[in-house]
């Protein structure tokens, strides 16, 4: 295979795909954990201005994920096609709730009826904490393995996919956003609402404090061959470490009312968090656990060299745009929320 | 029932769904551009409460049509994991170029679009409202170039055999510029500037009809009309050249759309007709060598028939294909009629003065509709039975792990998920549409840019 700087293309573009996740992980997590929280606002012009500091940006966010999605099918036809197929069920709940997400959002502000917008204030909770949670499940049975086939095709039955490691790992991925999320609101209101929100912030990330650790404890107790890569290359030891100076450097920041350089840690958490997914997976990307021989690995269920050399062009002259623009709406939309006639 | 159909009419199901939003969003957002370049230009109220009105509109509409397109990128994973592999190295450059280049821009501009009113200038704002536009057509360009790919395979070549087989690219702009590709494209384009322009000829008359909002619904009336009489037009040339395709590239397809069985007879066009599938025969008023005609330029030329085919690789659906083509062209005709009169009787400045047409025009929202829906159809049956043409037969393509009541199951949900969809967006049209454009009242100018205060907390 084809090599760029010493790392052959099939890693590259397992890298792109992993910073694109990361993307959606960053970004869509922020709006999801701020729709999980959006019960907990009890009064209507605080669930307006939570659900405006999303308003402008919830749908680029959620690009992200048709991009990671995209980029899988390109780069790693083998695993989408195993990976989808396999996740059937689950992938079709993800794909409902994205749905009533989307029109939670759009139509909760149509009507003035008090049961129209707390009907649809419940659907976007809801559905928000599904999203997070359900993605967390695919997470953690991938990092666990399962059973595939020679070619490629899911063996296990329907509800394979509901075992107690990839429920911690949803719940993690739950309280992550959650916090993600929180911190974001903080920065982007006022008064009383904000008040309410620290308190949030505190809560959320004593919540994925713990449930980070006991997830951690698991995987070293039953999940070893996770630890692999790190066991073999020992200054790996380093990103979890990191990890946890930088958990403990958000409250830190909290504490002194430095809510952007809070969500910058938090933006971090996020990051190394998948990164020590990709470490612990590569190379492979979909473990069998009918045969080790059978798992789909990096280099086996890429496409070809000539296909993955045109799309690290594409993404060569893509990524930097998307970064610009991403930034402009951004910046455009930056400080607290103020309603006006074009808000939801 | 089979797996295969199951999926086969899961995936027209929410493909169907599906088309009807982009092409509104593409045709509605070209309208828009025109609405909000002639504010900047001439500085008239009028065009900003139009584009702000439209701009509504297009929330709605998009919202629905990013919802139901992410779920379109997951079946192909879902329910097609053979066909997924077998097309993955090709098909998914073009499908992550869309994410990249298309889907991203739109999504991203879409907020400033609609909440950026008075955050930026005027001018970052038409800006947005482009490059929106422009992103919808960048996503119709990749999504149609990876269809056209499995009409008319090019620049790739096939790697293993039997269940391993797949398509590897081996030139990108072969790839791309596939013969089908530019034919096809342009004539999507069309059908959405169609889609869109009659969504605001449908409501400015039915505004006029109601004599509610008369300078805003006549100004937008015609600025509507401009664009669809243009494109109706445009389209006879495209649709032509996509049916020269066709029938240079996929012979049977073209044998189904017009129901030729004659294996080396002169081709017949029909007005109307239905095919009589035991009897190989077809039925209705035609042009006799019609088809001959457009295709060779000679009414006696010989056109390849069904029967020259093995009966394995003829299209199955033959009355869907047939009906649905002929469906597609009487819409495109009667738009073109309504249009071209429409304008007769501006130039003689009656244009508002029939009732009747008005009350035509409020319901030929309908037409570009049926004709995209009813095209499409004609393209995805026509090509069967094969979802990459004369490379992988559909019912080789499927997930093999997954059961038939897997697809029962989502197929339920996605009735029942989109029937909701559907009913809500009809009522929330509805109410936006009877509210009508706000009163300048409405509209708070207050805060146009520049307010600095409200930065981050703590620095």
């Amino acid at each position: 295979m084809e090599q760029f700087l010493g790392i052959d293309y099939a890693s590259w573009w397992f890298m792109i795909i992993g910073a694109v996740f990361t993307g959606y992980a960053i970004l869509d997590g922020f709006d999801l954990g701020a729709g999980a929280l959006h019960l907990f606002f009890n009064k209507e012009e605080s669930r307006r201005i939570a659900l405006n500091a999303i308003g402008p940006v919830w749908d680029g966010n959620e690009v992200w994920l048709v991009i990671g999605g995209g980029a899988l099918f390109a780069g790693f036809p083998k695993v989408y096609a195993a990976v989808f197929s396999a996740f059937y069920v689950p992938f079709m709940l993800f794909l409902t709730v994205l749905i009533f997400r989307a029109i939670s959002i759009e139509f909760r502000s149509k009507e003035p009826m008090l049961w129209w917008r707390k009907m649809w204030d419940v659907a976007y909770c809801l559905s928000s904490s599904a999203i997070a949670f359900l993605l967390g499940v695919v997470l953690g049975n991938i990092l666990l393995g399962i059973p595939v086939d020679r070619d490629g095709n899911f063996t296990g039955d329907l509800l394979y996919f509901l075992n107690p490691y990839a429920l911690m790992v949803g719940i993690t991925t739950l309280a992550l956003f959650m916090m993600h999320g929180a911190i974001y609101l903080v920065m982007k209101t006022e008064d009383r609402l904000y008040a309410k929100l620290t308190i949030m912030v505190r809560d959320t990330t004593i919540f994925f404090s713990i449930s980070v650790l006991l997830l951690s404890f698991y995987t070293l107790l039953y999940v070893p061959h996770l630890t692999n890569n790190i066991r073999q290359n020992p200054w790996m030891f380093l990103i979890p470490v990191i990890m946890v100076f930088n958990i403990a450097h958000i409250t830190r920041q909290v504490a002194k009312r430095k809510y952007l350089l809070a969500f910058i840690s938090s933006c971090i958490t996020v990051s190394l968090l998948l990164i020590i997914v990709a470490i612990e997976l590569y190379p492979n990307m979909l473990i069998s656990t009918l045969d080790p021989a059978y798992s789909i690995t990096v280099h086996n269920g890429s496409s070809s060299s000539k296909s993955l050399g045109i799309m690290l062009t594409v993404a060569a002259i893509g990524v930097p745009l998307v970064v610009a623009y991403t930034t402009f709406v951004f910046w455009t939309f930056k400080g607290k929320v103020k309603l006006d006639e074009t808000s939801y | 029932m089979e797996v295969e159909i199951l999926a086969r009419v899961q995936f027209a199901f929410t493909i169907a769904f599906h088309y009807i939003y982009p092409p509104l969003s593409i045709g509605l957002g070209l309208v828009m551009v025109a609405m909000e370049g002639l504010y900047l230009k001439t500085g008239n109220v009028l065009y900003e409460k139009m584009t702000r009105f439209y701009t509504r509109i297009f929330a709605l509409i998009f919202g629905i049509g990013v919802a139901t397109g992410i779920v379109m990128e997951f079946e192909f994973g879902t329910n097609w994991a053979t066909y997924s592999r077998y097309v993955g190295d090709v098909f998914g450059s073009a499908l992550a170029a869309e994410g990249i280049f298309a889907f991203a821009l739109e999504s991203g501009f879409l907020g400033v679009l609609l909440f950026g009113w008075n955050k930026v200038s005027p001018r970052v704002h038409f800006f947005s409202t482009v490059m929106v536009t422009l992103g919808s057509m960048f996503s119709a360009i990749w999504i149609v170039v990876a269809n056209s790919w499995q009409q008319t395979p090019a620049g790739y070549h096939i790697v293993g055999t039997g269940l391993n087989a797949r398509a590897e690219i081996t030139d990108f702009w072969a790839m791309v510029f596939n013969p089908s590709s530019v034919d096809r494209v342009i004539h999507v384009w069309i059908g959405s500037f169609l889609a869109g322009a009659f969504l605001v000829l449908s409501i400015s008359a039915y505004y006029i009809l109601k004599g509610k909002f008369q300078d805003f619904a006549r100004a937008s009336f015609k600025i509507a009309l401009v664009l669809a009489t243009v494109s109706g037009l445009a389209q006879l040339f495209a649709g032509h050249r996509s049916a020269d395709i066709v029938a240079k590239y996929q012979p049977a397809k073209l044998a189904a759309l017009e129901g030729h069985f004659d294996s080396l007879g002169t081709g017949d066009m029909y007005l109307v007709g239905y095919i009589d599938k035991k009897a190989q025969k077809t039925h209705g008023i035609r042009i006799p060598g019609g088809l001959s005609f457009l295709t060779h330029g000679d009414f006696k030329a010989p056109i390849r028939g069904l029967r020259s085919f093995k009966p394995d690789d003829r299209p199955k659906a033959l009355n869907v294909t047939f009906q649905s083509y002929h469906i597609m062209i009487a819409c495109g005709m009667a738009m073109i009629a309504l249009t071209l009169y429409a304008c007769w009787l501006w130039y003689k400045r009656k244009l508002f003065d029939k009732r009747w047409l008005l009350l035509l025009f409020a319901w030929a929202v309908i037409l570009p509709q049926v004709a995209n829906q009813a095209g499409w159809y004609a393209a995805e049956t026509g090509r069967q039975p094969w979802v990459v043409y004369g490379l992988l037969r559909t019912s080789d393509a499927l997930s093999k792990s997954v059961t038939a009541n897997q697809v029962i199951f989502s197929l339920v949900l996605f009735s029942l998920v989109y029937t909701l969809l559907f009913i809500l967006f009809i009522y929330l049209l509805n109410k936006k549409i009877k509210h009508g454009p706000y009163s300048t009242g409405d509209i708070d100018h207050s805060p146009r840019h520049k307010t600095m205060a409200g930065e981050f907390e703590g620095i």
